[in-house]
């Protein structure tokens, strides 16, 4: 599989990134640009980690993974809430423009305090299975038969990472800071389906039936448009909304 | 300074952590977990094939039982492992999984009925029992003689990880967020929590606990080439390490996954294998039957990295821009299969490699992945040197893996670790020697201590970039401690190291960022960093032998006489520029399976005399118990249920048994 080299110039990415650092009390926020060269395979985790180690090292952003699986790097990638670590820069245009996610609290540039939300969110909606009797059940007998289904469909619900994209993308997000979002709609109809949890539908309109919850949806549908795991995110909060609606 | 009080400390909070903050909370301790991240985003969440437990439900498992998972793992680890916690693992691994199944966990089930399956590059169909219909379903993994990984699609860690921080948030257990660990406190041989830095505003603060965890994965990023998380740098390692008293085992024993998609090093399951997929070469043959006639892609992880390594220098590997590769293929595994079952896999070839692996095959290459090696515990998850320490998970060495890993036991082992140590954790706070006694005045030393190491890196005076020191480090260890290791090229690496050592005293800072600074966090991370690698690359110099992961061209055979021992590295002077290394000796006459030959691999070893004792009294053993069942049999051989928590002795139910 011989390839015949070809001489190709590669592009000078101009990344401008929203900057902010609310520990320095000096700090305004500001767009900053920065030149890169761009590489083979570059991803924006790449090309942001160059920008820091060569470049600015006081740049804040966060990565884990680096290979879309844990969620940490949502952003606003020319407008639109993405992962950046699985962004290919070759998918972009020359200039980028960066910004924290918004509805989040900012730790620093492209930093926003997505843990904490979600950590919130889970104790509001208490994102567990409620079982009676958990911590005495056996775990020396065969476990419960689940039908094969209804264990893929629960994990088609559970593949959500709790990025923030979703609530980003948010209309009613952007105005109510109560707002729980299609990431808190989406696990509810996860335990709902659940037959290991034992909570009844008039439980969960408790939870989520009314302005904050489900009822707070304006079906702008951003939420499925920006999920990166394309969770069918409209037509669950459809369905919840029909459930609840019936309570 | 502020200073929390609480029972214990959890630093981490990944499956291991988050299980054993658990255990201790539901005995009536108070627990803080802190971890680096958010909870959810720590990287037990990227496991992706499976868990390893021998429920026998689906065909591929029928029969399987704790013996079979019990021998398969102590093979894996070349008898490197401490068989009395293989035991304890695999007895507790069934249980492990149905306890997250009560709590939620969507594992993927056995259907009833005939199914398509891949084996050996055909097409077979095999028929699900009616009986079986509905229970936890398994696949085939490497170096094991069953269907033993249970898992959520491809997503398993995942699935795992979120239920496990949901239980622990239905627990009421608080978890501090990005939070450094930076320095244990510890007086008189006794660990009383540790100095911590918020990661958001850079503040210093003091965590006292009765007993601390450490739980805080692996180290992989001291290589370049790594399936690890960014966050995967070993500061909690570092900072045992660090305490000069507490020692590191097996350091030199790290892991390469056979297949990192290349060049990035982002994992591809284990999974893709045991389900059917194919390794091939430059000219798209199948070559590891050529290797290993009887395993193929199934053996072990450090003999397929091996072969595929082999089978590249032998000029069979792939061209690239980037180097040399060889190939995964899973296009015979089919479209509904890969839609299902290897879905994360079709994302990550689609995103970071352009590829749809439905048609198109996946560059692959050996990268590390996992680190054997780490906090040295005793079976309940101890410091043996450092009262008050516990460690669980890839960060702790108890040893379950010995120079080995089989897929798939990582995440069984976070979860069982987790259920172990947080008993031992409850049960050292409910004991006299939980008690406490610390002076405030010790505390604010641990503190300024720290507070002048980092305005100490703020104002060396130097001009070395953390960055580049890093990236140097990283070169040498993925160029020198890699799959093939030679005293040469180890000799080198350690040299190279501690000029790194010496380079990262003279930092220079370019930022002096207010908040948490990314780069000073660089250069402390870089400074402690370095004594792990040195750990593993002077641990690897003086092992000359070949032991699972860990080869020496120069040194091919597994040496039993001379190295049934495992590495203790400690680091007793601050200033010094190699660690101590010691070494504790794996007793042959006390295992149940003596060394021999794992199945796979070379057949090629130095036998120690004990082995041929042990085996004849063994035998005859046995020979008096004809009739006896394996229960009794096992327990004859190698008692190890009394080291459990009582409540984790019961014998596991399978398929058939009697309730």
């Amino acid at each position: 599989m011989k390839q015949i080299p070809v001489k190709q110039l590669a592009r000078t990415l101009h990344i401008q990134i929203l900057r902010h650092n609310p520990c320095d009390p000096q700090s305004e926020p500001r767009l900053q640009t920065f030149e890169l060269e761009e590489a083979d395979a570059m991803t924006l985790f790449i090309a942001l980690s160059d920008i820091r180690e060569n470049q600015d090292p006081s740049l804040q952003f966060d990565f884990v993974c680096r290979a879309g699986i844990c969620g940490s790097c949502g952003m606003i990638i020319n407008g639109r809430p993405g992962l950046a670590c699985r962004t290919l820069t070759k998918d972009l245009p020359d200039r980028i423009t960066l910004a924290p996610l918004p509805a989040f609290e900012l730790i620093g540039d492209l930093s926003v305090n997505t843990g904490k939300w979600m950590r919130g969110m889970s104790e509001q909606l208490e994102t567990w299975v409620h079982s009676q009797g958990l911590e005495q059940a056996s775990i020396d007998t065969l476990e419960a038969t689940m039908e094969p289904e209804l264990a893929e469909q629960l994990y088609e619900l559970e593949r959500c990472i709790e990025c923030g994209c979703c609530i980003a993308a948010c209309g009613t997000a952007q105005m109510r800071e109560d707002f729980i979002g299609a990431v808190g709609l989406n696990q509810i109809t996860r335990f709902q389906l659940d037959p290991r949890d034992q909570r009844s539908d008039a439980d969960y309109y408790q939870l989520v039936g009314d302005d904050s919850g489900v009822f707070g949806c304006m079906t702008l549908l951003g939420c499925e448009d920006m999920c990166p795991k394309q969770l069918p995110l409209a037509t669950q909060i459809a369905f919840l909304r029909r459930r609840m609606a019936s309570v | 300074m502020q200073i929390i009080y609480t029972d214990v400390l959890v630093i981490g909070g990944g499956l291991a952590g988050q299980r054993a903050a658990i255990g201790a909370k539901r005995r009536g301790h108070d627990v803080i977990v802190l971890s680096l991240v958010p909870a959810k985003r720590s990287h037990s969440s990227a496991a992706q094939g499976g868990m390893q437990a021998s429920l026998g439900n689906c065909l591929g498992a029928a029969g399987d039982n704790e013996d079979i998972h019990f021998t398969d793992t102590v093979r894996g680890s070349d008898w490197g492992a401490d068989q009395e916690v293989v035991r304890m693992f695999a007895h507790t691994a069934p249980k492990a999984i149905r306890e997250l199944t009560a709590w939620g966990v969507p594992w993927n089930r056995v259907q009833r009925g005939d199914h398509e399956i891949t084996v050996n590059g055909e097409k077979q169909t095999v028929t699900e029992a009616d009986a079986a219909h509905g229970l936890i379903t398994s696949r085939n993994f490497g170096g094991t003689q069953k269907w033993r990984a249970c898992y959520v699609s491809d997503g398993t860690g995942h699935a795992m990880l979120y239920t496990m921080s949901n239980q622990a948030i239905a627990e009421n257990i608080p978890v501090h967020e990005r939070m450094e660990a930076m320095a244990l406190i510890h007086e008189d041989g006794r660990c009383c929590g540790a100095i911590v830095r918020n990661l958001m505003t850079g503040e210093l603060l003091a965590y006292v606990a009765k007993a601390t965890c450490i739980a805080t994965g692996g180290f992989g990023r001291i290589y370049r080439v790594s399936t690890n998380a960014v966050i995967n740098e070993g500061m909690g390692a570092a900072i045992a390490l660090e305490t000069g008293i507490a020692t590191l085992g097996n350091m030199e024993a790290i892991q390469f996954h056979p297949t990192g998609i290349f060049p990035a090093g982002i994992l591809v399951t284990e999974g893709c294998r045991g389900d059917g997929g194919l390794l091939l070469d430059a000219q798209e043959h199948r070559f590891m039957p050529d290797y290993e006639a009887e395993k193929a892609e199934l053996a072990s992880r450090d003999v397929v990295s091996r072969r595929m390594e082999e089978h590249i220098a032998a000029g069979h590997g792939a061209q690239s821009r980037f180097g040399e590769h060889l190939w995964l293929d899973i296009r015979l595994l089919g479209k509904q299969h890969i839609n299902t079952n290897l879905r994360e896999v079709k994302e990550i070839c689609q995103y970071f490699l352009g590829i749809d692996p439905v048609t198109q095959l996946i560059p692959v290459r050996p990268a590390q992945h996992y680190s054997m090696g780490g906090v040295r515990t005793n079976h309940r998850g101890e410091s043996p040197q450092l009262r008050g320490l516990f460690s669980a998970g890839e960060s702790a060495c108890w040893d379950m893996h010995g120079f080995n890993r089989l897929g798939g036991n990582s995440v069984a082992e976070t979860v069982v670790a987790g259920m172990i140590v947080g008993e031992t954790m409850a049960d050292f706070c409910d004991s006299t020697a939980g008690a406490l006694n610390i002076s405030t005045a010790l505390v604010e030393k641990f503190g300024r201590r720290q507070q002048q190491l980092l305005s100490g890196i703020s104002d060396t005076g130097g001009s070395e970039s953390a960055f580049e020191l890093l990236k140097l480090m990283q070169e040498t260890m993925t160029g020198n401690v890699g799959i093939f290791r030679h005293g040469e090229r180890l000799q080198e690496a350690v040299t190279t190291l501690q000029s790194l050592q010496q380079r990262s005293q003279h930092i220079r800072l370019r930022s002096s960022a207010a908040g948490a600074n990314p780069e000073l966090v660089a250069a402390y991370r870089v400074q402690r960093m370095l004594k792990l690698a040195q750990c593993v690359a002077y641990g690897a110099l003086q092992r000359t032998e070949s032991r699972g992961a860990h080869f020496r061209a120069d040194y091919p055979q597994r040496n039993d006489l001379e190295w049934m021992r495992r590495t203790l590295a400690t680091w007793p002077d601050k200033n010094a520029m190699l660690p101590t290394l010691d070494y504790e000796t794996l007793n042959i006459m006390n295992m149940e399976i003596p060394p021999g030959w794992r199945g796979y691999g070379a057949k090629d070893y130095i036998e120690h005399p004990d082995t041929a004792r042990r085996q004849q009294q063994i035998d005859s053993v046995l020979q008096g118990m004809e009739g006896a069942n394996r229960h009794t049999q096992q327990e004859t051989l190698m008692p190890f249920k009394h080291l459990l928590p009582p409540h984790l002795r019961g014998n596991n139910q399978r398929l058939g048994d009697e309730q």
